[in-house]
This record gives C-alpha cells, structure tokens and sequence, in this order.
C-alpha cells in the first residue's frame, strides 16, 4: 500500500488530474445505472415533455420521443467504459505479445513482424473498420470490442518493440541467458517487468483510441443502435435533427463526457511521459536577476551586461547598494 | 534514392494488404452480401447481379484464385463496378465528384495545422515553462474532443445562432455552379472555413506538444549550446540550430498521423454535410452500397500512401543525414 502512496504522490500533477477524472467515469460506470431516474428507452409522451428543455423533473432535459437524457447518459457511459477498458486490455496485451517476440527472436521473425506492424499503421483504421463493420450482420458489442481489439494493436507493439532491443541488449539479460533460464521465464521476469511504464502508457492510448474510434462508429451507426452508450445518443440526437431545432442538452452532455474522458487520459499520459522523462516536465520558468527575466535557454547571464543597461540614475543609485561590489565597473560602465 | 525505393517498395506491400483485405472482407464475413443486397434491391439486372458476384464472392465465377486475379485486374484499371444504390452510376464517377473536396479540404486544414502547431512547439519548447508552455494542458482538452462533436458545436454556435458562416453542403448551390470562376471559389471557400477550423483546433495541439518535447531535448545538446557561447543571435539559434533538427521526428510522425486526421475528417463531413467522401462514405454504409464501401476504403489508403511517400521525399531532401547513410553503404 505505502508503495502505491509514494507512487501517487510522486505523479505530476496533470497525471493526478487526469486519475481523478478518469476515477469518476469509472465510478459512473459502476454505479450509473442504478442511479438513473428513469428507463433510459421510455418515451414519455406527455406531450410537454416532448424536448423538454432542462429542467428539476429532468435534469438533462428529454429527447424528442420524452426519454430522460440525463439517464441515457448514465446508462450509455456504464457501455462505452466497459468497451474502452476491454478493447484496452486485449489490444494491449496483443502489443506486448507481438513487440516482444519481434525483438525477442530477431532475424526473419522480426522483420515480417516489424512489416506487419508498419502497414496496420499505415493504412488508416477508420475506413477498415466501418468496412468490416459494415459486413457483420450483428454489430453488437462484442462485435464492435474484437473489430477494435484487432487493429488497435500497432502503435503500442512498435513502442515496445523498440524497448525490448533494448533491454535485450543490457548484462542482466544476458546473465540470465547465461545461467540458463529459459526464453519465457526472461521474458516474463526479466523484460516485461523492466517496460511497465511503457506498457502503461500504451494502454493508456490504447483506451483513448477505443473511446474515439467506438463513440465515431456509433455516431455512423455502426452499432446495435437499441443498447446505450455515448455514441448511440449522438446518433439519435444528429438522426433526430437535433441540432436543427436548437436541442442543445441533447448533444453537447454525451460530447462532453467524451471529451472529458479523453482529456483526463491525455492528461494520464503526459503525466506518465513527464515521469519517465523529467525533463519534459514544465519547469518553473524564467528566475528573475537583477530585474531581467532569465530563461533556462538563455546564455548564463553576465551581471555587468545586466547592470549596464539600467538607465543612468538607476545605474547611479545601484552604485550605492552592495550589488555593487560585484560590479566589474564599479558605477556601471557608462556614467565613468 | 535508395531510402525512397524502399520506402516505395513498402507502400506497394501495404497496397497490397488493403487490396487483399478488401478482397477477402466480403467473403470471410458471415452471412453473404450479395443475398442482402439482391434481397433490398430487387431490380438489378442480372448482368449488375454477376458483376456482384465477382466482386463480392458467392455463386459459380470459378475458384477463389481466378476470382482473386481478376479482382486485381480491376482494382488496377480502377474499375470498381456499378454503384447499386445509384445504379447505374459507376463508382468510379462517384469518387471523382468527391475525393476533390475532401482532398483539399484535409489537406490544407492539416498543413495548416501543422505549421501552426510546429510553431508554437517551437516557442513553447525554447520558453519551456513559459505562458505558452503552461497552456499546453488547455490545449490538450481541445485535442480530445472528437471531431465531429466540435463540428456539431460549431454549427450550432456560429452557423445557426449567429448566422455567420453557412453551416452546410461544400457550396451555396442556389447562386453558383461548379466551375473555375469566382463566386464558386469564394462560396467553396466560405463554406471550408468551419470545417478547416475544427480540423485545426483539434489537432494543432498533438502537433505542439511533439514539438516541444522534441525541442526540449535538442536544447540539450551541445552543439546548441555552443552555438550559444559563439555569441550568436537567439533567434538564429532557435531556428536554424534547434528548430531544423526537431523539425525531423515531426515529419516522419506526419505521414502516420494523416490516417488518423483522415479518419476523424471523414465523421466530421457528415456533420457539415459536405460533400467529400465522408459523407458518400456514411450513404454507403446506411444503404449497404457494400461495392461503393469497399473502394472507398481502397482510395482513401491508396491517397494516405501516396501522401507518405511525398513526406519521404521531402525527408530526403532536409535530412542531410538520410543521404549520408545511402553514400555511406
């Protein structure tokens, strides 16, 4: 437990931010559902509750059919959370799986790996997935998981790939090779453990590109269009005109929530860089001397340069002070 | 020339792939196409029928090797049938009318993007822990807003309750053809400015923020800070010294990035309603035009491969070091 404590408080701070918000949508999509007010697919039809505006009865204000947005939402984020973190974790452990073995066996392996990982990159996802998607006659869920699953994969594997050459090269490894241990047991407990970080912050990715791509299939309506999720809201509020009649609190909360669940991974992610990298994180900026703004970038600065340039009563009175002793001219060059 | 060949060699294999994938698709899915569509659209001919079959798989056209060279034959003729939910338009005339739009519309958004973003990487990275340094997490919101949900805002904030710009279709159709003449170019132009922005403002921070990581490290080095003690001018320094060299890992992140731009600018289209290849994409999709799909895919690779390529020929020419390794061989 102490181990996660000094984890945490070591995390940059936009890491934590991004942690807490993406906190809150799993916990939404723990409890959500039980929380929502109404059956998220029950067409009031009272006839004033007919794009209701938002209002205390409904909070997020009704559909065009008097379906409770607000419980939509907290039904549809419970769908498309599961589907991000599920996409996640296969295609990630696929990553890992395929970057591994490619720079773990080398030679012909490696090179056809290495090709097969370039063109999934290269060729865009989104086209292929509508068209794959576009052929299955049931686009449920799972269909939608393992579509994703399989070609969200490449980034993450070439990231990885390019670590374990690496490692694979450092004594260690080839102490164990020595001593005899066996290839999956260096793999295992010698390599993946040393590239948590990576494998961390692919996953991360990986979520981010799941969400996007799940939530702009589901907009085409590529998916079973009678289940909830963020995307089949933005569906019917776009096929239902929504935008033409002004019916604001039907779109912009889902869109929203998309956006606020890929900007606290955005955020996670630049946290996870800046603590492999400390460089990158945001330094404290310019220190102030002598009354000038000093960057990190800039030469080291050269108190007389400094000094020189005061005007001539300010450099006058500076001569006064004990700055001065410093000085290598002692009144500030000019006034001499 | 070497580096291109391979590169070019490359491409060839991932044309392939999405040649093949597109090939087998339609065949190794459950369920047969061909029965869906002849079940929706019960007037096709039986010759449009058998050119289904051939293209879709299914019924007697001789063993899947045969099928597969004619296939290929005419993916190079670009000849990619008759659309069925137009029928009897050819797909290729559809594609003609839609890939221009799409084509400049993306491709200028996103060159605009990038100079802004490499720009303002620049700055942020040299001031690193400036102002601008210190918006970047703003920023990054913006970068994950999906496309097509900024899109919607936009409409509805500045098409329909300011009435500022048009919030629809690639022209205003009532007062102008198509054609090289003003009032086209100018309403095409008018009507590109929401569409451009949301591209833009959407990925302008990816951009920014690979920069600045990359400039970041550059400053680091030493020959940028001996170009500093020779006493050279900042600005000489940060262009010409830090700049150029950081320019290089955001190039060749820009072919790879250009897929996802694409995707995120085909959702948006629809949005808009514009008339690129998005939103014939998305009518394709509705009306099970399964032969209008399966060439779209096709181009839109075919066009993301070519604009690689032209990002490795411009490598070419500013990496000196890219030259160097072929005379070194």
């Amino acid at each position: 437990m102490s181990t996660l404590m000094r984890l945490w408080r070591n995390l940059p701070l936009k890491a934590k931010v991004g942690a807490v918000l993406f906190g809150l949508f799993v916990l939404c999509a723990i409890i959500g559902p039980e929380l929502s007010p109404y059956d998220p697919s029950y067409a009031n039809p009272a006839p004033n509750l007919l794009m209701a505006h938002p209002s205390a009865q409904h909070l997020l204000g009704t559909t065009q059919t008097g379906q409770d947005i607000l419980s939509q939402m907290l039904v549809g984020i419970r769908l498309t959370m599961e589907l991000a973190l599920l996409v996640g974790v296969i295609a990630t452990a696929l990553s890992v799986i395929v970057g591994v073995t490619s720079a773990f066996l080398g030679g012909v392996w490696d090179e056809v790996l290495s090709v097969v990982t370039n063109v999934f990159l290269v060729i865009p996802a989104l086209p292929l997935l509508i068209l794959l998607l576009g052929y299955l006659p049931q686009k449920g869920q799972w269909a939608t998981i393992i579509v994703l699953s399989a070609l969200g994969w490449p980034w993450g594997a070439r990231v990885i790939r390019a670590q374990t050459l690496m490692i694979r090269n450092r004594d260690f490894i080839a102490a164990a090779r020595e001593s005899g241990e066996k290839s999956w047991r260096i793999i295992t407990l010698d390599i993946i453990p040393n590239e948590v970080s990576l494998i961390a912050a692919s996953f991360v990715n990986t979520v981010l590109y799941a969400i996007a791509t799940s939530v702009a299939l589901a907009f085409i309506g590529l998916t079973n269009l009678n289940s909830w999720s963020l995307g089949t809201i933005l569906y019917w509020a776009q096929s239902q005109q929504a935008l033409q009649l002004g019916a604001w609190w039907w779109f912009v909360p889902p869109g929203l929530a998309v956006a606020l669940i890929g900007a606290s991974l955005v955020l996670l992610n630049t946290g996870i860089d800046e603590l492999g990298s400390p460089r990158l994180r945001a330094s404290r900026g310019a220190a102030k001397i002598a009354g000038r703004r000093i960057w990190p970038t800039d030469p080291t600065p050269v108190l007389t340069q400094l000094t020189a340039s005061r005007g001539r009563l300010a450099a006058f009175a500076h001569s006064f002070s004990r700055g001065s002793l410093l000085d290598e001219t002692p009144a500030g060059g000019e006034l001499l | 020339m070497l580096f291109l060949l391979r590169r070019l060699a490359f491409y060839l294999v991932a044309a392939w792939v999405a040649i093949t994938a597109n090939f087998f698709i339609p065949r190794a899915m459950p369920g047969n196409p061909v029965e869906s569509i002849a079940a929706k659209y019960p007037d096709l001919t039986a010759s449009a029928f058998k050119a289904l079959e051939l293209m879709l798989g299914g019924g007697n056209q001789g063993g899947l090797w045969s099928q597969y060279v004619t296939y290929l034959g005419h993916v190079f003729t670009f000849n990619f049938g008759l659309d069925i939910a137009n029928y009897p338009t050819p797909v290729s005339t559809l594609l003609a009318q839609t890939i221009p739009w799409t084509l400049t519309l993306v491709g200028v958004a996103t060159v605009i993007s990038f100079v802004i973003g490499t720009g303002l990487g620049i700055l942020a990275g040299w001031r690193h822990g400036g102002w601008l340094d210190r918006s970047l997490p703003g920023l990054m919101f913006l970068q994950a807003i999906p496309y097509f949900f900024l899109a919607l805002l936009l409409v509805d904030f500045i098409g329909i309750e300011l009435h500022w710009l048009p919030t629809g279709q690639g022209y205003n159709g009532a007062t102008t053809q198509p054609g090289w003449h003003w009032a086209f170019i100018g309403s095409a132009i008018q009507h590109a400015i929401l569409p451009a922005f949301t591209i833009v403002v959407t990925s302008v921070a990816g951009w920014m923020l690979q920069m600045r990581n990359v400039m970041i490290t550059t400053i680091g080095e030493d020959y940028v800070v001996a170009a500093q003690a020779k006493g050279l001018a900042n600005r000489r320094v940060i262009y010409t010294y830090a700049a150029r060299n950081a320019l290089l890992p955001q190039l060749q992140g820009f072919g790879l990035a250009l897929g996802y731009v694409v995707s995120g600018a085909l959702v948006m289209e629809i949005v808009f309603a514009y008339p690129g290849i998005g939103l014939l994409l998305l009518n394709a999709v509705s009306s099970d035009d399964f032969p209008l799909m399966q060439a779209i895919f096709l181009v839109i690779t075919f066009t993301v491969l070519i604009a690689n390529l032209i990002v490795d020929t411009v490598i070419v020419f500013v990496d000196p070091r890219v030259r160097a390794r072929e005379v070194a061989r």
